[in-house]
């Protein structure tokens, strides 16, 4: 097992910064998720602890070894730095069969012919591939691919796996299947891994902690995944975490107003008292607001209704604005489904208020 | 050196100092080697050229160029060019699309029909239709006046139209296979979403199909003028009885009939320069005719296309098919292995005239053409396992390595493709008859040198595109697995790039097995080729042993054309 240090990386493509400054430790054992948008440096930064990307400054522990920082003039290669990693292509090499490919790194570490047999089928065995030991990749699903890049990874180091985006490739029934697996194997053997991925659902799933990435390379939050969910630090996590609503907002004599326009939209929620600026921003997640018809809440008229199964989701239109509201289907035949047209109000019982919004992709 | 070998980029971050990893090491060695194969013989032709010792001298190039009988066969090769690249294309696009998207019969058996006289050595196909269509002595010409009681043959064939009709023949293959290959890949969903849009068939195929494809037609119509422009085989073969030249075999005329004198040499080399700068002229005015924006929806397979039906036009259209074929693969064919047959040239084509005799006596009792076989197997094996070696290593410096001055490499490496052979042939002679030192003239090795030069661009667009097709993460993959740089390479990517390696090597023995251009310039006394020989005996007036010696060389082209395709059909499987 083995920690990993990452102390004010950035790494640039040219002149254009990919990751900026970014610092965090991973604890031995731990499965520590980097999440972000694509395209924002999360995988670069994956290649830096691996040793493809060079650092312009900065420096990365693994365990106790300093193996990369530029100021010290330090480059252990990447064959040396004993890691296992699933690439998000998987990179199973078309030319050996399944087990060539699981046996490759222990011939590489120079594991006896014997012992590197018997690992590479335990391994083989763990990630359920055994009946296909003597196929070549071409006659695996993309699945099976994967689970081969597994357990080649896996055998590869027992200290630390880097796994970049390794189930975004498979459709919805395999990756919920496979995000359990991978977290009860990482369980199991007790390795560390650095999860990289852009769904924040596989990061939930699966991390003991979660980084938040922003599109400019820098991170903006670490913690686990609840308090990431609960108390995101401002608004690009809260809106990267989840679908989210966002209200802007202004202060007037102690109450608060949508506003629209010119209009004013009186907001029925308490003052909050960590915001110092007269405007700002109310967001909200639509799971957590409630319809109400009792005269109360923020008024507005019904949209849309959705039904997608076990959610409800309606529309709500507020002055110019359209609330996405989610209500649970069993609450939602208990309680009656709006109708299109009708006036109600929104219950805003969980707010947060954040004074910008950063635009962006997410 | 295994601690030198081991570090690469990727790996080398911080030791800029150390200069001699193996990718500089690799970068240098392609740099060296395509400097003295490409870059120093084109210099020697410039220099030749333009200076007499160090001085500066214009007066040789100028009475070349400005010579009304240099100024002929410039235009000749001008027209030719523009008559075989304008109909070419024109037949190669027709029949392309007749077998690509139409309802017509036996398709597969067709395509490979129209392969055939892109493996067929034009010279050989010039030899044949001379057989048939010379003005008194064809067969054609004397079956027509036979049987019509004219006086004046059909046709005349060593004529400036007879060269274009062969080299049509045996160049259009370029743009149908470019294009059928197009249509295959394309997306058919392309042109079924402009039918729905309410396009009619002919529309779509105006404005949907054409110019999708246009890049497949515009890239197969360079080589075929490329090709023209440099031909030597066919102009040399019909027009030298009628005194009708091109600048490749004018420059050929030249030097033969100064016997190898410095001052031939120096004549032909000036008209070399004049030969590139047409050459360079018309690529450039094609460029700018066909200027075209690059469509990237030509990719992968694509379902079944839509095809097109032919309705009371099939049968007359698979009747012309087949007639064209008739005409330009078993016409020739024919006559070459009869006339090799015949026991003396003119007699008629009658079974009692037949014999085996020309074949026994070019295979087994005459030295010359057994040393010209032996010479041709061995420069084709050792140029083909040679350009194989360099052209992937070109590959891997331009494709994986990120290095300064690749794209120079790049550039060297492709010169050879639009310089004629004539002309690559003219500066390795001015290079290596003793310039430095070192004189292979009238050697085997010289030819070797040349034939380097002219087909490492083959091997390495071969090696390039698998190299391509070798994600970088497979290679990452097994670094994180404990592999260095070098046993990565070794593991790895070379496993993977052998297919293109092996097509590589018989895309150059191939070619080199028929070759003609270059090594009629090269040749001495024991270092003849198979197509020299053929073309040596020919012009010896020995019609019937030509004609034998042709079709020993057709059977060994068309068996390695088949190992070829054996092998690359098996690597898809």
């Amino acid at each position: 097992m083995a920690g990993v240090t990452v102390k004010n990386v950035t790494i640039a493509y040219g002149d254009k910064p990919i990751v900026r400054d970014v610092s965090f430790a991973v604890q031995d054992g731990e499965c520590f998720a980097v999440l972000g948008p694509s395209a924002c440096g999360k995988t670069t930064l994956a290649r830096g602890i691996c040793g493809f990307n060079k650092l312009n400054s900065g420096e990365i522990y693994i365990g106790d070894k300093l193996v990369v920082s530029k100021s010290q003039k330090v480059f252990i290669d990447p064959e040396k730095r004993d890691l296992g990693v699933v690439f998000q292509d998987y990179a199973v090499w078309p030319h050996m069969t399944v087990f060539e490919n699981v046996r490759y790194p222990l011939k590489k570490r120079g594991v006896p012919k014997d012992e590197a047999k018997k690992r590479a089928m335990q391994a083989i065995d763990l990630v359920r591939m055994s009946p296909y030991a003597d196929r070549l990749p071409s006659q695996l699903s993309g699945g099976q691919q994967q689970r081969v890049a597994l357990a080649r990874a896996l055998v590869s180091s027992e200290k630390l796996l880097i796994l970049d985006e390794p189930i975004t490739n498979l459709d919805a029934n395999l990756r919920e299947e496979m995000r359990f697996e991978i977290k009860e194997l990482q369980r199991k053997i007790a390795v560390t891994v650095i999860y990289i991925t852009h769904d924040q659902g596989d990061a939930m799933a699966i991390a003991d902690r979660i980084a938040i990435m922003d599109t400019d390379g820098r991170i903006r939050q670490i913690g686990d995944p609840e308090t990431v969910y609960k108390s995101p630090q401002d608004s690009f996590v809260y809106k990267f975490i989840g679908l989210s609503n966002f209200l802007p907002i202004e202060l007037q004599d102690n109450h608060l107003f949508v506003v629209d326009g010119e209009k004013k939209i009186p907001f029925p929620v308490k003052r909050p008292e960590y915001i110092s600026k007269p405007q700002f921003w109310a967001a909200s997640h639509p799971s957590e607001l409630q319809i109400v018809k009792n005269g109360e809440g923020l008024p507005g008229t019904v949209n849309h209704v959705i039904f997608l199964g076990n959610t409800y989701e309606y529309r709500i239109q507020v002055g110019s604005y359209e609330v996405r509201v989610i209500q649970d289907s069993a609450e939602a035949m208990k309680t009656g489904i709006p109708v299109i047209g009708e006036s109600c109000g929104i219950n805003f019982d969980i707010v947060k208020f954040y004074e910008d919004v950063q635009e962006g992709r997410v | 050196m295994k601690l030198l070998l081991r570090t690469g980029v990727g790996t080398n971050q911080w030791g800029n100092n150390s200069l001699f990893n193996l990718n500089s090491l690799l970068m240098i060695l392609c740099v060296l080697i395509l400097f003295v194969t490409v870059a120093m013989p084109m210099t020697m032709i410039i220099y030749g050229t333009f200076f007499y010792g160090f001085k500066l001298e214009w007066k040789i190039f100028l009475d070349v160029v400005l010579d009304p009988a240099n100024i002929t066969s410039m235009w000749n090769t001008i027209i030719i060019a523009f008559w075989v690249t304008t109909i070419g294309t024109v037949i190669g696009l027709f029949y392309a699309w007749l077998i690509g998207r139409s309802d017509i019969p036996f398709k597969g058996f067709m395509k490979t029909l129209f392969i055939i006289p892109y493996m067929f050595p034009p010279f050989i196909g010039a030899m044949a239709w001379g057989l048939l269509l010379a003005p008194q002595s064809g067969y054609l010409n004397k079956l027509y006046m036979s049987a019509t009681g004219a006086l004046e043959p059909l046709l005349n064939i060593n004529s400036i139209w007879g060269i274009i009709f062969v080299e049509i023949c045996y160049y259009f293959p370029f743009v149908f296979i470019q294009v059928v290959s197009a249509l295959e890949r394309m997306d058919p969903t392309l042109e079924e979403s402009a039918r729905i849009a309410g396009a009619n068939q002919f529309y779509v195929i105006r404005r949907i199909t054409l110019p999708l494809v246009l890049p497949a037609i515009a890239s197969g119509a360079m080589l075929i003028l490329i090709s023209s422009l440099s031909h030597f085989g066919v102009p040399a073969i019909l027009g030298f009885s009628q005194n009708i030249f091109t600048l490749p075999t004018k420059i050929y005329e030249l030097i033969n009939r100064s016997s190898g004198s410095f001052e031939g040499i120096r004549q032909g080399a000036a008209l070399s320069v004049l030969l590139v700068i047409v050459v360079v002229a018309a690529l450039w005015l094609q460029r700018k005719i066909l200027k075209s924006g690059h469509y990237d929806i030509i990719r992968g397979k694509s379902m079944r296309p839509m095809v097109i039906q032919l309705r009371s036009f099939k049968i007359p259209l698979l009747g012309l098919c087949l007639g064209t074929l008739l005409f330009i693969v078993v016409a020739p064919l024919f006559i070459i292995f009869a006339v090799g047959m015949l026991k003396a040239y003119g007699l008629p084509l009658s079974l009692e005239n037949m014999t085996l005799r020309n074949f026994e006596y070019v295979l087994f009792h005459s030295q010359m053409v057994r040393d010209a076989i032996g010479n041709s197997f061995v420069l084709a094996i050792m140029a083909a396992i040679i350009s194989m070696f360099v052209g992937t290593m070109i590959a891997y410096v331009v494709v994986k390595v990120d290095v300064k001055g690749k794209s120079l490499l790049e550039i060297l490496s492709l010169l050879p493709y639009s310089v004629p052979g004539i002309v690559l042939a003219i500066g390795v002679i001015l290079m290596w008859s003793g310039a430095f030192y070192i004189n292979l003239y009238n050697t085997i090795w010289i030819i070797l040198i040349a034939y380097i030069a002219r087909y490492v661009a083959f091997a390495m667009k071969s090696s390039s595109a698998s190299l391509q097709q070798v994600h970088s993460s497979l290679e990452e993959a097994s670094r994180s697995c404990g592999a260095t740089y070098t046993e990565s390479l070794i593991d790895i990517t070379l496993p993977l790039i052998r297919p293109g390696m092996i097509a590589g090597f018989f895309l150059i023995f191939l070619p080199v097995m028929r070759e003609l251009t270059t090594s009629v310039l090269l040749y001495g006394p024991f270092s003849r080729t198979l197509g020299v020989a053929i073309y040596s005996i020919n012009s010896e007036g020995n019609t019937v042993q030509a004609a034998a010696l042709s079709g020993v060389a057709i059977i060994i082209i068309m068996l390695g054309e088949l190992t070829l395709r054996f092998i690359t059909r098996e690597r898809k499987g």
